[in-house]
């Protein structure tokens, strides 16, 4: 007879596994930012120190105002919400498709979209830079976001099509009983109901563009054309690696993400749907 | 208002015929039950009326206006969906108004038709609440407000009690039928529950494997049902069914007993004999007897499950309550003026007058 009696060392286990995981999770970005912030000098005599004995923000200011990574950033910025938004955008309309209609082909459409995703990326890296070349658009940002959206859209349509899917059907058709048409429905009805589910594709498809550094290096060859992770690259030279400036732009970096994620968090937010149904 | 006319209606998906011949005139006000089991197509009969189907083939009418390629949108009909289906972000008044919002109609109409649908309902304290904060009968009616609200030609319900306990089952239940009384709309019913069939229904459809078995008022179908599958389904507890041989003006049982039935026509080719377990009375001057197996005390009836020799289990209802105990052996006599006879092929035998049964 002891129920629901609160047990001390089972919470402090659970919190002490999820400080463990913390840890674990969050340390190489403490490192990232301890590094950015470690005048350059104790970078190799002070090591594994935990914490440096001075600090210092000139690799922040190197790295805003001496070196193109602002440009890097804006380029990276644009590929990315641009990446972000044709895929999103693509993937809600397949993915409404793919959960609400039969039609013919949609399981072949379906195998096509999953075996696209069985190839390791560098195996198509160079018939990728023919076409690309062909159209001359070498060097282009456009021509990232049309790669990315691309390799990007399978995933994001399914994922969308768990979303979609997650909606009962009888919302819908309630909705046209009460006088929508279909795209009244979709719009006054499925689309708010759908906003965790765009928000985590566009979530989701902005940081594997923003991070992506193997079709950019392929493609991208003019400094004022590179994106981010390029521009990490340049950090590292023929005899050095400037970790410092590294490390900052890199916590520079972290920020649109920080950001992106802040803003859709909100939607992310499960439990949407609840109430739409006898639960 | 409206009068719905189905003329050879057909249901295939594919290669399946879910509905075959579907031939069905609902007059205008009145209250029709779909009634079937599991599988039968009962929702798919009442989506297609909806326009959610499309009709595989026939004509389906409203005011004789053939409507089968007609979008749901412009039919005007309501549906109360068995999930109820209401929109989880928006709050019960926006739901209830929501046909009204979509049609565009002034925002004072609408926030008085909600006003006055709350206040019928008894949503009036909830309307500014989300689905997600109400309970299972509380969302119903907020389903039931949506269907209202809009004035429609004609409602339809898909099972909408299923979800509820059986307090609140019965409440709705008198809700509905009130509410059938004050709008005299038109309107048709999906359910598996036979009291709710009996007590509201003007006429009942009974669909069975696609095909509808029975069209009648509730009485009807409890006196008289057209085939064996029609009384067994309708009414509760379930009619017995014995074995029988035809012969001329009357039966004989397995047992060797003769049955003078004077009410029914001479019917040599009947080969079962149906009787509700309440006609069948408990006496001492029976032409049965059987041993009790199992006795349930309800308080205002009592269930006798008996075994009889020859002729297998039966079961018998009495009212009130009756000191038989299991393993007694209880004296039976079926009443010959309620006894159903079935043909081979499960039809019933006609009564050659149509008023009997008590
Ligand atoms: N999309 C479909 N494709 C093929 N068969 C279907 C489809 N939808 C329904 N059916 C079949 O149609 C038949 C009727 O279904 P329906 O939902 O109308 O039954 P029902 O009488 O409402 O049953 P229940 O009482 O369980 O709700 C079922 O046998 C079902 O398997
Ligand atoms: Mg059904």
């Amino acid at each position: 007879m002891s129920i629901a009696r609160p047990r001390p060392l089972l919470i402090a286990g659970k919190y002490a596994a999820l400080l463990g995981y913390l840890t674990f999770a969050l340390f190489p970005l403490y490192w990232l930012l301890k590094i950015a912030i470690t005048p350059d000098q104790l970078i190799f005599t002070e090591g594994t120190q935990l914490w440096p004995s001075s600090l210092t923000f000139d690799n922040f200011r190197t790295v805003l105002f001496q070196t193109d990574f602002l440009a890097y950033f804006g380029n990276s910025l644009y590929v990315s919400l641009g990446t972000a938004a044709a895929t999103t955008l693509i993937a809600a309309g397949a993915g409404y498709a793919f959960s609400r209609f039969d039609f013919g082909g949609k399981k072949i459409i379906i195998a096509v979209m999953l075996i696209t995703q069985m190839f390791p990326l560098l195996m198509i890296i160079a018939p990728i830079y023919k076409i690309v070349a062909s159209f001359g658009m070498l060097n282009s940002l456009t021509s990232l976001i049309v790669v990315y959206t691309a390799f990007n859209i399978p995933f994001a349509t399914f994922l969308m099509q768990s979303f979609f899917d997650g909606i009962p059907k009888d919302l819908e058709e309630a909705a046209m009983m009460d006088g929508c048409s279909r795209f009244q429905a979709l719009r006054k009805v499925i689309f708010p109901l759908t906003l965790p589910g765009l928000g985590a594709t566009l979530g989701f498809v902005f940081t594997a563009a923003w991070s992506e550094l193997l079709f950019a290096l392929m493609l991208i060859s003019k400094n004022e054309a590179m994106t981010f992770p390029m521009g990490l690259l340049t950090f590292v030279s023929k005899f050095s690696v400037d970790w410092g400036q590294m490390m900052a732009a890199g916590v520079l970096a972290l920020i649109p993400s920080c950001l992106f994620f802040i803003f859709i968090q909100r939607y992310l937010v499960q439990g949407l749907t609840s109430g739409a149904v006898k639960g | 208002m409206a009068r719905i006319e189905l003329r050879n209606v057909v249901k295939r998906y594919g290669a399946v015929e879910v509905l075959r011949d579907i031939n069905l005139d609902v007059e205008d006000g009145e209250f029709i039950v779909l009634v079937g089991p599991s599988g039968c197509g009962k929702s798919t009969l009442l989506r297609m009326i909806a326009g959610l189907e499309p009709i595989t083939a026939g004509d389906f009418m409203i005011d004789d206006i053939r409507m089968n390629d007609v979008r749901p949108r412009d039919r005007d009909i309501a549906m109360v969906f068995q999930s109820y289906a209401l929109y989880p972000h928006m709050d019960v008044a926006r739901n209830m108004g929501f046909s009204m919002e979509i049609r565009k109609d002034p925002a004072t109409e609408r926030a008085s038709r909600v006003k006055q649908a709350a206040d019928t309902l008894g949503l009036t304290a909830l309307t500014e609440r989300l689905p997600k904060a109400l309970s299972g009968g509380q969302r119903q009616r907020v389903a039931m407000g949506r269907a209202i609200i809009r004035d429609p030609r004609a409602f339809l319900f898909d099972e909408p009690l299923s979800n509820l306990d059986a307090a609140l089952r019965v409440e709705m239940r008198l809700e509905i039928a009130r509410l059938h009384q004050k709008l005299g709309a038109t309107m048709i019913y999906v359910t598996h529950d036979q009291v709710e069939a009996l007590t509201l229904a003007d006429r009942i459809v009974v669909l069975n494997g696609g095909d509808i078995q029975q069209v009648g008022s509730p009485l009807d179908l409890y006196e008289r049902p057209a085939n064996k599958f029609v009384a067994q389904f309708i009414g509760s507890p379930t009619m017995n069914l014995v074995p029988i041989k035809g012969r001329p003006e009357g039966v004989t049982l397995a047992d060797g007993a003769l049955l003078k039935l004077p009410h029914l026509p001479d019917s040599p080719d009947a080969i079962e004999l149906g009787i509700r377990p309440e006609h069948i009375e408990v006496t001492d001057q029976g032409d049965l007897s059987g041993i009790a197996d199992v006795v349930e005390h309800l308080g205002s009836d009592t269930n006798i499950y008996l075994n009889v020799e020859k002729l297998g289990p039966l079961m018998v209802r009495k009212h009130g309550n009756i000191p038989i105990r299991p393993g007694e052996r209880v004296g039976l006599r079926i009443q010959p003026e309620n006894v159903h006879l079935f043909a081979p092929d499960g039809s019933a035998l006609r009564r050659a007058s149509p008023n009997m049964a008590a």
